[in-house]
């Protein structure tokens, strides 16, 4: 029979006295959470154990006797403590002692009635109470059903970490409070505790009260009904700036409320919060930072005044670079009517564009001056500000690639519809499969007629297409870029870093064990400690949930779709609808 | 007064075997108790050679720039490029010693120690250890054995829901691997005579 004691490392160099704990009968494990010092009254011990075990749920018990001897071992302290055996009877009764000046334990068993006369073998396991009470074990395993049993497969060492953190109670005594009973654990040289703590859990209440009132008042006015108008809602969805406004309100939403979530103990909920608040800090902070870099030597307008000169210098590249699509680009011979037509069309556009820009041009500084404000409320609302200026700013490029697109999908729908025409088959609509057809010698004749002129004009609107699908995936890539670092400050759960790296034993993945000193025929001594969680899987477990942008399509269907001609928009917002 | 000795009422064999690749590696036994046992395999140590070949190529490189670019940066760059992935080397790739500590009735742990000192552990509890088997692979063009762990789900004992192989880096040969097989096996039998009567 094997035998495991788990043992307070705080209680090693505790005088002599009676063991109380936790005996697990399925794993043959006794866990030990205090010492009871003489002098004692034993009805009084009784006494003390059952409104422990009321409170905490935690079946406890006397478990044996520590005799802890600094001089020769006395034979009358043992008969002493075999007739405690009598008086709290346990099954198994365990008897631990130590010598002075000796590293190695011996431990024995009593047992009234032997069931198999065996070697009883003795595995010892220190563990450090303060630090297995303050760790959280992941993934947590909630050890009750909804019926309320244990699960007789449930993890041990759950098990163990478990009856500590119930038997919390028992650690609020120290030894300067005047009781029947003294006690050593980890907590007997005075209770811990924290002003800070405190003063924040005191302070907490009637600020999450004021912020929940705030929220909602600012939620009832982003929902009244003036702001659903159509242009107005659309313009908000479209806008990244207003997601990201949202998102942080609702992140705020998060941190006062009080809602329970299921599967997730008291430290993740906490870690949850925690990270929100930390993540809003270091964001407003850089924030201001960057707007206090911002405003200083008037950095406003000298950003205003080549914000013109660029957006123009974007217009006159893009006519230069019309022109050199409507002259002889790369040497290949384009249809010269068509690409008049096209590039005329273009370069009107952009006329039409750069008028619009001069007309802004007096306001642009002091737009740009109240929009640089809002950079106060964090680094993220300042870089979706900057997609969305990089988005408006770049809107002829968008239009054209959205009439190149277009032209060009028609051009490749009509060509594979005459080719079959060219073939004599048909799309059958019905049975959705192409089917032969016979047609009449005019439908021949034009359907060949005018897939000949679409096959010959195909190059020359390809190129276009080309040209303005490449210019909108650089502008998207610019965009997607912007995005990442905006999500990637949102979904960083710094809290829960910080907290891995200064203490790594709140965040636990497991145990390990290191073998101690060990002499022949004494127990085996193993030190348990907490395997701290790795950095990967903290920021994992504790990512906060964004409004990611992923990629919609793989590539295989990106290329098909650029192939086409259809509208791509490779960035998908979560929550919004499928097109 | 609890401090952990290197020796102390166990049994200590370093035997040399061979690895897959050649090195040569050291296997170390200990027996600490009746069920608890530690193997642990010294991997084959950095050697100067390789580690010259690549300093001395990463700086013929930079030099090579340096001469067509005529900036000092770049010299500068290659030295700090060396340094930082010497560091990362030791102290992310580079194992030396991969232990084995089995007990009885609590579990396995299996510890890697890196070259910078890094210790990296995992310890899995007994009830989910199903067996422990030497597995044959398909590694390029060799056939090698490898000791694996497998696991068990507590709530259906009859399926396999994990491999977990040991010593990757080491890779021991098969004649290291049966010895450490053997000694994890009289271990494991134990576990099964003691559930059983008491049923």
């Amino acid at each position: 029979m094997v035998f495991k004691v788990y043992f307070p490392s705080c209680c090693a160099s505790a005088e002599s006295g009676l063991l109380i704990g936790r005996w697990i009968p399925e794993q043959n494990s006794a866990v030990v959470l205090a010492v009871v010092h003489f002098p004692f009254i034993p009805g009084q011990v009784k006494q003390y154990l059952s409104e422990v075990q009321r409170v905490t749920q935690v079946n406890m018990s006397v478990l044996g006797s520590w005799s802890n001897s600094k001089q020769e071992k006395q034979k009358s302290l043992d008969k002493f403590l075999e007739d405690l055996s009598t008086i709290f009877s346990h099954e198994p009764w365990i008897q631990l002692s130590k010598e002075r000046d000796s590293k190695v334990w011996s431990c024995c068993t009593f047992q009234k009635h032997p069931s198999i006369p065996k070697e009883d073998e003795f595995i010892l396991v220190y563990y450090d109470q303060r630090k297995v009470m303050l760790s959280q074990l992941h993934p947590p395993d909630n050890l009750t059903t909804s019926a309320g049993h244990k699960r007789d497969d449930a993890s041990k060492l759950t098990a163990v970490f478990d009856t500590v953190v119930k038997s919390k109670v028992l650690f609020m005594t120290d030894r300067y409070d005047d009781g029947p009973i003294k006690l050593t654990h980890w907590q007997s040289e005075g209770v811990e505790a924290s002003i800070i703590v405190e003063l924040m859990k005191q302070a907490s209440v009637p600020v999450c009260m004021l912020l929940t009132f705030l929220l909602s008042l600012v939620s009832s006015v982003c929902k009244s009904r003036v702001l659903k108008f159509w242009p107005l809602s659309f313009i908000w969805s479209k806008l990244s700036t207003c997601e990201q406004l949202g998102h942080r309100l609702e992140h705020l939403q998060i941190i006062s409320s009080n809602r329970k979530a299921q599967n997730q103990t008291q430290l993740m909920r906490f870690c949850v919060k925690a990270n929100i608040f930390v993540s809003l800090f270091i964001d407003m902070a850089l924030g201001i930072l960057l707007m206090s870099w911002l405003y200083r030597e008037n950095r406003i307008g000298q950003l205003a005044d080549t914000l013109i000169p660029v957006a123009d210098h974007i217009a006159e590249e893009l006519q230069d670079l019309l022109q050199w699509l409507m002259g002889v680009p790369a040497g290949l011979k384009m249809n010269r009517a068509l690409d008049q037509v096209l590039g005329r069309f273009f370069l009107y556009h952009i006329h039409l564009w750069i008028s619009y820009i001069d007309l802004m041009s007096p306001f642009i500084e002091m737009i740009l001056w109240y929009v640089g404000l809002s950079a106060c409320l964090g680094l993220t609302v300042a870089l979706s500000i900057l997609s969305d200026i990089i988005a408006l700013l770049t809107f002829h490029i968008y239009c054209f690639y959205v009439y190149g697109a277009r032209l060009y999908c028609l051009k490749i729908y009509g060509l594979s519809s005459l080719w079959r025409l060219f073939r004599g088959k048909k799309w059958n609509v019905l049975r959705q499969r192409v089917d032969s057809c016979s047609y009449d010698l005019d439908q021949l004749f034009i359907g060949t007629l005018l897939f000949t002129i679409l096959l010959f004009l195909l190059p020359t609107t390809a190129l276009y297409y080309l040209v303005f699908t490449l210019l909108r995936l650089l502008v998207v890539i610019v965009q997607g870029l912007i995005h990442l670092l905006v999500d990637l400050i949102d979904s960083l759960p710094f809290y829960s870093v910080i907290l891995r790296l200064c203490r790594s034993y709140r965040l636990a993945a497991g145990v390990k064990f290191r073998v101690l000193e060990q002499k022949a025929g004494k127990p085996l001594r193993l030190l348990m400690q907490i395997n701290p969680l790795s950095y990967g899987s903290v920021v994992q477990t504790y990512r906060l949930p964004t409004y990611a942008c992923y990629p919609k399509d793989s590539w295989s269907s990106l290329c098909k779709k650029l192939f086409v001609g259809e509208l791509i928009y490779p960035w998908k917002h979560k929550g919004e609808k499928q097109d | 007064m609890l401090s952990a000795g290197p020796g102390g009422g166990s049994m200590e064999e370093g035997v040399y075997y061979r690895a897959v690749s050649g090195g040569r590696i050291a296997l170390q036994r200990r027996q600490h108790s009746a069920s608890c046992r530690e193997f642990s395999v010294r991997c084959p140590r950095l050697q100067l050679r390789s580690l010259s070949a690549a300093t001395c190529s990463v700086w013929l490189v930079a030099y090579g720039l340096f001469v067509l670019s005529q900036n000092s940066m770049v010299l500068s760059a290659a030295i700090f490029i060396t340094l930082i992935g010497l560091i990362v080397y030791l102290h992310f790739v580079k194992i030396d010693q991969e232990s084995l500590l089995v007990i009885g009735s609590l579990g396995i742990q299996m510890t890697s120690a890196y070259a910078s000192g890094k210790e990296s552990t995992t310890f899995i509890e007994m009830n989910q250890v199903k067996d422990v088997v030497i597995n044959e692979a398909i590694y390029m063009q060799k056939v090698i054995y490898y000791l694996c762990i497998l696991l068990q789900d507590p709530l259906e004992p009859h399926r396999v829901s994990e491999v977990v192989p040991l010593f990757q880096s080491s890779k021991p040969r098969l004649d290291c691997l049966v010895e450490v097989y053997r000694s994890c096996q009289e271990i494991l039998e134990q576990r099964k005579t003691e559930t059983s009567p008491e049923l």
